[in-house]
């Protein structure tokens, strides 16, 4: 049996064996009850809530998806504005999650496999990790003198004659804020790959190299499968981050490209909350029904 | 394997010198044109060097408050990193002994990493207007007078945002933790228990000291990711913004290196921060090998 603490110390019994476990538990469990499960619940109820121009009436109604999907159906084969933003939204997402997918591999491997102390392993991996430690706001505005119409990479263009007019596209378009996107995400998909891949036993690395496999046949048959979990829940991170983005995309896209984050973003600015909640629940089902595609792949819970 | 590394070793090498590249060249130009002269624009070329747009910065951004941000920004760090520290570590050590609904709770917490930033932003903010209209009209039916004349609102930054945050805080304090707990040698806990150590004891003076240095890291998680949140923030903060959305807004109204230098400044912040909590890792774990 456990001796009982002394007086003096019992105010600090909660961090001891004292206390039963749920009691340990129960402030952590609170933020998320409070500030996670039941503002989920709130959003899918009024998003079936009516509204006018100055509050939401608590009346069932399916008006807002009504009017999200206004028009999708007669208008098709051209895509109504939801469809549209969610094409956007998901191009993004494609474009991001396969090249962040090639980077953190890659990055991961040469991590993992070719850098040989452990030591320089810590310094590498922390020289990846502390941007993701600053600013998401500051790290996407440092594009803008590089890409601007007046940036670094258009004056140099011009000096070295490739082009006489400064590139419009550069920024505030597609491009940059995928390059953002890749830019600020990447580390999402390196570090589980990195985590995978550490646990590979390295053995058989040196069985497949003996059993005469060239150096891409080993990194195709025996290191990606066993790197599996890191890269689906890599792409988990980075699909669902990407998904909900509206920063980036608002900041890098001159506020001009449309991404469904940013649409609920602007909804919930104008107050007009049904509708917003009705963009966030659906924007949920979509991204559950990715991670649900992706997790049948393999048990993030047995890798985490 | 060295023998067959030459190759692929360089071009792995190089691949990863451009990321690091990738990485940090945009932020480095960020940092060098917050020294531009003061007849500098907002790209290349540097027009001399000088601190002028930090003295601006000093002096306030116009109509925004900017050091008013950056104080509640750094408290609100402050008070993130205390309760993600404190929280997570309790979760952990009850995780240890397991308890009901420990699977639940679990699934939860990871819902809650990868659940868009946007919806969990608007739940809150929805959930607590929910709550004043709810205020609002109990303070009429009951006529509380008092109330109905000066209740605004319970979103503020220590409520609604607070919680948002650690919905994004709490979810890595907890994996951390776990990890923390997985590589943690159960048999100095039992040594210090036949030594007749109380359990508060052996946490004190056996447990903390060993995991000092990952606590460290979960709180160099909660300040940052706090200090740099916007994402959930957006729509959660009430009426006083915190430096990042400040910052945000600032985007697209400042037209000049002021905004460099306030990067600057806040990236400063950050290294600060995570400098200090790598060196103090160090040192701890420098000092529990001896």
């Amino acid at each position: 049996m456990e001796a009982p603490a002394p007086a003096q110390f019992r105010s600090l019994r909660l961090l001891s064996g004292h206390v039963p476990a749920w009691l340990q538990v129960a402030p952590f469990v609170a933020v998320f009850v409070v500030f996670f499960l039941v503002p989920l619940g709130l959003t899918v109820m009024v998003s079936f809530w009516d509204y006018n121009e100055y509050q939401i009436l608590p009346a069932f109604t399916v008006r807002s998806y009504m009017e999200i999907f206004e028009g999708c159906l007669d208008r098709l084969p051209d895509l109504c504005v939801t469809l549209k933003t969610y094409l956007s939204t998901l191009k993004f997402c494609v474009a991001v999650w396969l090249i962040t997918l090639v980077i953190g591999f890659f990055i991961a491997y040469f991590l993992a496999f070719h850098v040989q102390s452990t030591t320089m392993q810590i310094a590498l991996f922390l020289v990846c990790t502390i941007p993701f430690w600053t600013s998401n706001v500051i790290r996407t505005i440092s594009w803008i003198p590089l890409l601007g119409r007046n940036g670094l990479v258009n004056s140099t263009l011009i000096k070295l004659n490739i082009v006489r007019e400064p590139i419009e596209w550069l920024i505030y378009s597609n491009l940059s804020v995928i390059l953002a996107l890749v830019h600020l995400y990447a580390l999402f998909m390196i570090v589980p790959i990195f985590n995978s891949m550490m646990r590979i036993d390295r053995a058989l690395l040196e069985a497949s190299y003996d059993a005469g496999a060239s150096g891409w046949q080993t990194l195709w048959n025996v290191v990606v499968p066993l790197s599996k979990p890191g890269i689906v829940i890599g792409s988990i991170f980075v699909i669902t981050i990407v998904m909900g983005d509206f920063v980036t995309v608002g900041v890098m896209g001159g506020q001009q490209i449309a991404s469904v984050g940013k649409v609920i973003n602007t909804e919930m600015t104008a107050l007009q909350f049904p509708p917003a909640a009705a963009n966030s629940v659906i924007l949920l089902v979509v991204v559950l029904f990715i991670i649900w595609g992706l997790s049948r792949l393999v048990d993030v819970r047995k890798e985490l | 394997m060295r023998d067959r590394r030459s190759f692929s070793f360089y071009w792995l090498a190089a691949l990863f010198g451009l990321f690091v590249l990738f990485l940090y060249g945009p932020m480095i130009t960020i940092l060098i044109l917050s020294f531009q002269g003061p007849d500098g624009g907002l790209t290349f070329p540097m027009n001399g060097v000088s601190l002028h747009w930090f003295g601006k910065l000093w002096e306030g951004l116009g109509v925004v408050d900017i050091w008013a941000a950056f104080r509640r920004s750094f408290r609100l760090g402050l008070v993130v990193m205390v309760l993600t520290v404190v929280l997570s570590l309790l979760a952990g050590l009850a995780y240890r002994r397991r308890f009901r609904g420990s699977n639940v709770l679990f699934y939860v917490v990871v819902a809650s990493l990868i659940v868009p930033s946007i919806v969990v932003s608007l739940g809150i903010g929805l959930e607590f207007r929910l709550i004043d209209d709810a205020i609002k009209s109990m303070a009429e039916t009951f006529g509380w007078t008092d109330v109905a004349e000066h209740y605004t609102t319970a979103m503020g930054i220590y409520t609604s945002g607070l919680g948002a945050q650690l919905t994004w805080t709490l979810p890595f304090g907890l994996l951390i933790t776990f990890a923390i707990f997985n590589r943690f040698d159960r048999r100095f806990e039992e040594a210090a228990r036949d030594l007749g150590a109380t359990p508060w004891q052996s946490f004190a003076h056996v447990v903390l000291p060993i995991i000092a240095p990952s606590v460290i890291g979960i709180g160099l998680f909660g300040f940052t990711l706090s200090w740099d949140e916007v994402a959930r923030s957006s729509q959660a903060m009430g009426d006083l913004n915190t430096l990042p959305l400040e910052l945000e807004g600032l985007t697209t109204t400042v037209t000049n290196p002021q905004i460099y230098a306030l990067g600057t400044v806040t990236t400063g912040v950050s290294f600060v921060v995570i400098f200090l909590a790598l060196g103090l890792m160090r040192a701890l774990r420098r000092r529990s090998k001896v």
